[in-house]
């Protein structure tokens, strides 16, 4: 039942394959054409081998001329079938590295539109070896399918034929015993499929903690927890060795088992050759001629259940990857969405319900009037889901029912790039591109100017620090900042916002690591940043949350009160309770 | 790559056996040829047909035993082939595992997950393809031309020409597409680092809209990694047609010296045959060879790559023997000069310079911690307060001066042992995926649930837990993806407490709490029973106010060191952070 399945889940993977070729059925028509030139070629190689010896019958017995004569004509053909193979071979890889790219190209561009919960719940490692080592792994496979498959089942199609223009008795003996191989080849790769399957799932397993500790190696060095990752590594690694050696071993069986089958071909092409040729039926060089044929033959064979093995590998990495490609994008812009332009940033949101988790319910019935240039707080107890409602202005995640609209218009008819640009967001997590400080501050304005990222730099209080750095602006960061504090980190990413100052702000905890004299210089910055544009601000600061004009104090992922400073402190609530409580360190 | 074959140890037994049983199946295929010779020459030449049947019976016999030695083989070669590559992962990982803070800087993580990925599956195909042909094909090519001399001794020699040449130009083609196939990784490993970066910067790379520059960026990496895979698919593939030509040729050369020879009456018929047959032979096994040194020459090339990880000398020996012994002296001597027998932490004269760093980072630290105090260090950003408690632990080697922890040099210690007695809590609030309880018991392995609760009390971290449907049992996503900052702050800072450590080291590790919360945890860790030496790095001055001592950093130096009090009147800096604090507080209308 379950390998019914199996198969027909590789049947629909080897038709999204074949899509992707299509597109390059041109080199495609070449490398078919040139393997049928190829295998011609190659199969009259032993017929004239064949002519050839019957002319050497014995001493003083061989006809020079017709030798002469044959070889000739061998020469030229070895030299065509040569031509036709390199051809053959260069379009073949052409055709699996393009579709490799394309596939690629997909998967990431599918990346760029999943919805970020997607991106948030699985393992980066496990993704990225989807992209990477899932599509080398089909790439492999693929060539491999490519070179070999066509020629091998042209090989056998030719020789048949040429076999049956010779001597049709020996040539029955051939194709009755030779299906064996088959039969068996199929029969090994449908049992080793399975196997492929875990030790691909295992091995994405192993690759997402690789991931996990090799990142983390600090903490891990730390808490001294060397030998239990490794441990827990072993764990993993052993079953991924157990499973490995178990397809690798099945898989390697087909091998043998077709070479076995082989022998019996041509044994059986010996007997009954010899056996018709003592009664004169056929020639010596005939005989020769069948039994490089039955080698021919049945090669082609092994080739395939090979290819056949290596391409239910090549189909199983494949069927990960469009797993990933076909996974639901986020919804697509509506085909009228507005296009927001400098939204004055009167932000509303209307009986907004929203949960990460069905069956729990976070934020429930919530509504808000923001003005344009407002600003808003957002305070509470650490992990009341404060970043919850970035995630629904920013439209990262959808609320359940309910709206929240810019500027009048429903932001889930707007089209996403826009709603999102018009927002200035500085996330709690810093994230820096490798590449340059430059490229990183002008992400959201590439064609900013030298003076305009300046300019910004020196608002932000980044520029002291940057231009300490060995090439100042154009000093190379590596993958996440590495070499930068967090401190420092941050205020690119503030540089970053200021450089392209949207209409509206999004503050996450901003400032966190930045040490309080920093912190009063960005706070004047972040204050002329703000004037004029309707900002959103979780933050610790009193300072900040007492010049909110609309504090909304959160509880367990829900907005319990709503209100400025004052009234808030009237209302002797929840936030009056932690206002108070703000002193007592 | 040699140096990675030692590993193979405990694998001889199978890589002696899976060639040699494959030799074994080789030299009976080998017979073949010359029993169809005396089937051609005796059987038909004498019509005896009892003959060829019995011929025909050794042919299936050979076959039946080439089948069992070639099972055999193929056994031990992914016994061996596995094996190697499941140690050599876990050795790369532990061997990780041993490197030092500043080697992984250099390294780079993505580097290592590609070792220890991909490039080893590909060692793994290339150690199964070698012992499992690599050796037989030429054994076969061999074996075919010594066959050849048993049957005629001149025709023989148009093998001795021909093989030296197909070797040169297999080996050519090998030598020229090694290096390229190194570039095409290179490549690929930029390839891996774009779709990284990516997932790890979604919203950032949302929020600013640049999903479509992004793609573009990795198009173009993309684009430059095919374009290389292209060109070295075209060298790697003239290996095929040229052996064929080549190969064939020899063939027309051998039918023409057989007409002469069978002319001459040297040789019969049915050995020409033979001799044919042994020219295919050589060329069916050309052909694997060719398709096998692709893969071989993508193996060693990721062989090397994770040999030079696997040279990474771990800058940080594990532990302090060699040192010992070297330092005699100088331990002597510092037990002398040990000041008071209750300090925990002393700095002496501190500096630290970064590998690869122009300037300190650390200059002349000085300072001393007793037991069971309570240390502030505060400065701005980038003054140094990570590296000075970076060096506690260890994670950093001094380049002057001196780290003590009870009286004995850091680098005396075995790292282990200095370790446990230190519970850090980062900057970085990491989690790892697992349950609340997995990941507490990084802190210490035996700990009951009663040790964690307590813990967990402490870091303020008990009232979210116990709101967890699932409590100690919550699952956590990796990086901690389903808990806010602060919650995230918290476990950490309750991970670090499980150890029950002498020292623990809080580094801004209470950013995203608020000062509510920051000051419960405070006076909760201060309360406890068997007081701990507590170091708090912050931004905040609240944090620190209450410290025993507080050290003000600023670029590096020291620029006070004292009580808050006492700071206030002499270190300008710490005035300054602290006014500006306490301004925003006066503005909040609430008493101090």
């Amino acid at each position: 039942m379950s390998s019914i399945k199996a198969t027909s889940r590789q049947k629909d993977t080897l038709r999204k394959v074949l899509r992707y070729i299509k597109k390059y059925w041109l080199y495609l028509i070449a490398s078919l054409l040139f393997a049928v030139f190829s295998v011609a070629f190659t199969l009259y190689i032993p017929i004239l081998t064949g002519n050839a010896v019957d002319m050497i019958i014995g001493e003083g017995q061989v006809d020079f001329v017709s030798i002469n004569h044959i070889i000739r004509k061998m020469i030229i053909v070895i030299i065509l079938t040569g031509i036709s193979q390199w051809v053959m071979n260069a379009c073949n890889n052409k055709i699996t590295f393009q579709v490799v790219q394309d596939i690629r190209r997909e998967a990431f561009a599918r990346i760029q539109i999943l919805p970020l919960k997607y991106v948030d719940s699985h393992g980066h490692g496990e993704l990225v070896s989807r992209v990477i080592a899932d599509v080398d792994q089909f790439a492999d496979g693929l060539l491999m399918g490519f070179t070999q498959l066509f020629t091998g089942v042209l090989t056998i199609l030719g020789t048949l034929i040429f076999m049956l223009t010779v001597n049709v008795s020996i040539t029955l003996v051939v194709v009755f015993v030779t299906p064996v191989s088959l039969f068996v080849a199929a029969f090994i790769a449908k049992k080793t499929f399975h196997m492929f399957k875990l030790q691909s799932e295992t091995r994405g397993e192993e690759t997402s903690f690789v991931e996990e500790m090799i990142e983390n190696q600090k903490v891990v060095q730390a808490f001294g927890y060397e030998q239990r990752a490794l441990d827990q590594f072993d764990e993993i690694n052993d079953r991924l060795g157990a499973c490995s050696l178990r397809a690798t071993f099945f898989s390697s069986l087909t091998n043998p088992a077709t070479r076995f089958v082989n022998s019996l071909v041509y044994t059986g092409v010996g007997l009954t050759g010899a056996l018709i040729a003592i009664n004169g039926g056929i020639t010596v060089g005939q005989l020769s001629c069948f039994l490089s044929y039955a080698n021919q033959y049945t090669k082609p064979f092994n080739e395939i259940s090979g290819v056949v093995t290596e391409l239910q590998n090549a189909l199983a990495c494949a069927g990960r990857v469009f797993e990933l490609i076909e996974e639901e994008p986020q919804k697509a812009d509506d085909e009228d969405a507005v296009i927001l332009k400098n939204p004055d940033g009167q932000v509303d949101m209307q009986h907004v319900e929203f949960s990460y988790v069905p069956q729990q319910p976070l934020i429930r019935d919530f509504n808000l009037h923001v003005e344009p240039g407002q600003r808003v707080a957002i305070v509470g107890p650490t992990g009341c889901g404060k970043t919850t409602m970035i995630n629904l202005l920013m439209r990262f995640y959808d609320v359940n029912s309910g709206s929240i609209q810019v500027d009048g218009h429903d932001i889930y008819h707007v089209t996403r790039d826009s709603l999102r640009t018009s927002y200035g967001m500085v996330l709690q997590e810093t994230w820096l591109q490798s590449g340059t400080i430059f490229e990183n501050i002008t992400m959201g304005k590439p064609d900013a100017s030298m003076e305009e990222v300046l300019e910004a730099a020196k608002a932000s209080h980044a520029h002291s620090f940057i231009k300490r750095l060995p090439k100042g602006y154009d000093t190379l960061i590596g993958e996440d900042g590495g070499n930068l504090s967090q401190g420092q980190k941050q205020l690119l990413c503030i540089t970053r916002v200021m450089l392209c100052l949207p209409p509206m702000l999004i503050l996450d905890e901003a400032t966190s690591s930045i040490d309080t004299r920093t912190e009063i210089k960005i706070q004047e910055a972040f204050a002329r940043m703000m004037q004029g544009r309707t900002s959103f601000i979780v933050a610790h600061r009193l300072s900040t949350i007492q010049e909110a004009d609309i504090i909304l104090v959160m509880k367990d992922g829900n907005i319990i009160e709503q209100g400025n400073h004052e009234s808030l402190l009237a209302a002797n609530g929840f936030y009056a309770n932690l206002y108070a409580s703000q002193f007592v360190g | 790559m040699k140096k990675l074959l030692k590993h193979m140890k405990g694998y001889g037994k199978e890589c002696v056996l899976a060639p040699l049983f494959k030799m074994l199946e080789a030299i009976f295929e080998l017979f073949v040829p010359l029993i169809m010779a005396r089937i051609i020459d005796f059987g038909i030449g004498n019509q005896s047909q009892p003959y060829v049947l019995k011929m025909c019976g050794i042919l299936i016999a050979l076959g039946v035993i080439g089948l069992t030695c070639s099972i055999t083989a193929q056994y031990f070669a992914a016994r061996a082939a596995v094996g190697f590559a499941t140690r050599l992962r876990h050795l790369l990982f532990s061997h990780v595992q041993s490197l030092s803070f500043s080697d992984m800087d250099q390294v780079g993580t993505s580097t290592l997950i590609t070792r220890m990925t991909s490039d080893i599956n590909q060692v793994q195909n290339g150690v199964n393809m070698v012992l499992r042909l690599f050796l037989r094909s030429p054994f076969i090519v061999f074996g075919a031309m010594i066959m050849a001399f048993t049957i005629d001794v001149k025709a023989a020699m148009i093998f001795v020409v021909i093989i030296p040449l197909l070797s040169i130009v297999v080996f050519g083609i090998m030598a020229v597409s090694i290096p390229l196939y190194r570039k095409v990784q290179t490549g690929l490993d930029r390839v891996l680092k774009r779709t990284r970066e990516n997932l790890t910067g979604a919203r950032v790379i949302r929020a600013f809209g640049k999903e479509d520059t992004e793609f573009e960026e990795f198009q173009e990496s993309n684009q430059a990694l095919v374009k290389m895979q292209i060109f070295v698919g075209k060298i790697s593939a003239l290996m095929n047609p040229v052996t064929y030509v080549m190969i064939n040729i020899a063939l027309v050369v051998l039918i023409w010296t057989g007409a002469l020879r069978v002319n001459a009456g040297d040789i019969s018929q049915g050995e020409v045959v033979a001799l044919v047959n042994y020219i295919s032979q050589i060329l069916v096994e050309l052909i694997k060879l060719a398709n096998l040194i692709v893969t071989i020459t993508k193996a060693l090339a990721c062989a090397n790559r994770v040999q030079s990880v696997m040279d990474i000398e771990p800058e940080m020996p594990k532990y302090a023997s060699e040192r010992k012994v070297n330092n005699l002296d100088c331990d002597t001597e510092a037990k002398i000069n040990i000041p008071e027998e209750n300090n925990q932490i002393t700095f002496e004269h501190v500096s630290l310079t970064y590998k690869g760093a122009g300037a300190e980072s650390l200059t002349d630290i000085d300072f001393e911690i007793k037991k069971g105090d309570t240390f502030g260090i505060i400065g701005g950003t980038g003054s140094g307060k990570s590296s000075v408690v970076n060096l506690i632990p260890r994670f950093y080697d001094v380049t002057k001066g001196r780290v003590l922890v009870n009286g004995k040099d850091v680098r005396d210690y075995d790292l282990n042992a200095l370790r446990s007695k230190i519970g850090m809590v980062m900057q970085n609030a990491v989690l790892f995926s697992g349950t609340i309880r997995q990941n507490l018991l990084w802190g210490n392995p035996q700990a009951d649930d009663k040790q964690l609760w307590e813990a967990l009390e402490i870091a303020q971290a008990k009232e979210f837990v116990e709101q967890k449907s699932k409590g100690l049992d919550e699952v956590i996503e990796q990086g901690g993806k389903n808990l806010s900052g602060g919650q995230r702050q918290r476990l950490t800072i309750a991970r670090a407490l499980v150890r029950k450590p002498e020292i623990i080291i809080m580094d801004d590790s209470a950013s995203a709490l608020d000062y509510a919360t920051d000051a419960k945890l405070r006076q909760a860790i201060t309360n406890l029973e068997d007081s701990m030496t507590v170091i708090i790095v912050s931004q905040r001055a609240s944090s620190v106010r209450t410290a025993n001592q507080i050290l003000v950093l600023d670029d590096g130096a020291a620029a006070g060191l004292g009580t808050s009090d006492e700071l206030l009147k002499t270190c300008k800096v710490y005035k300054e952070i602290y006014g500006s604090q306490f301004k925003i507080d006066k503005k909040g209308g609430a008493a101090v």
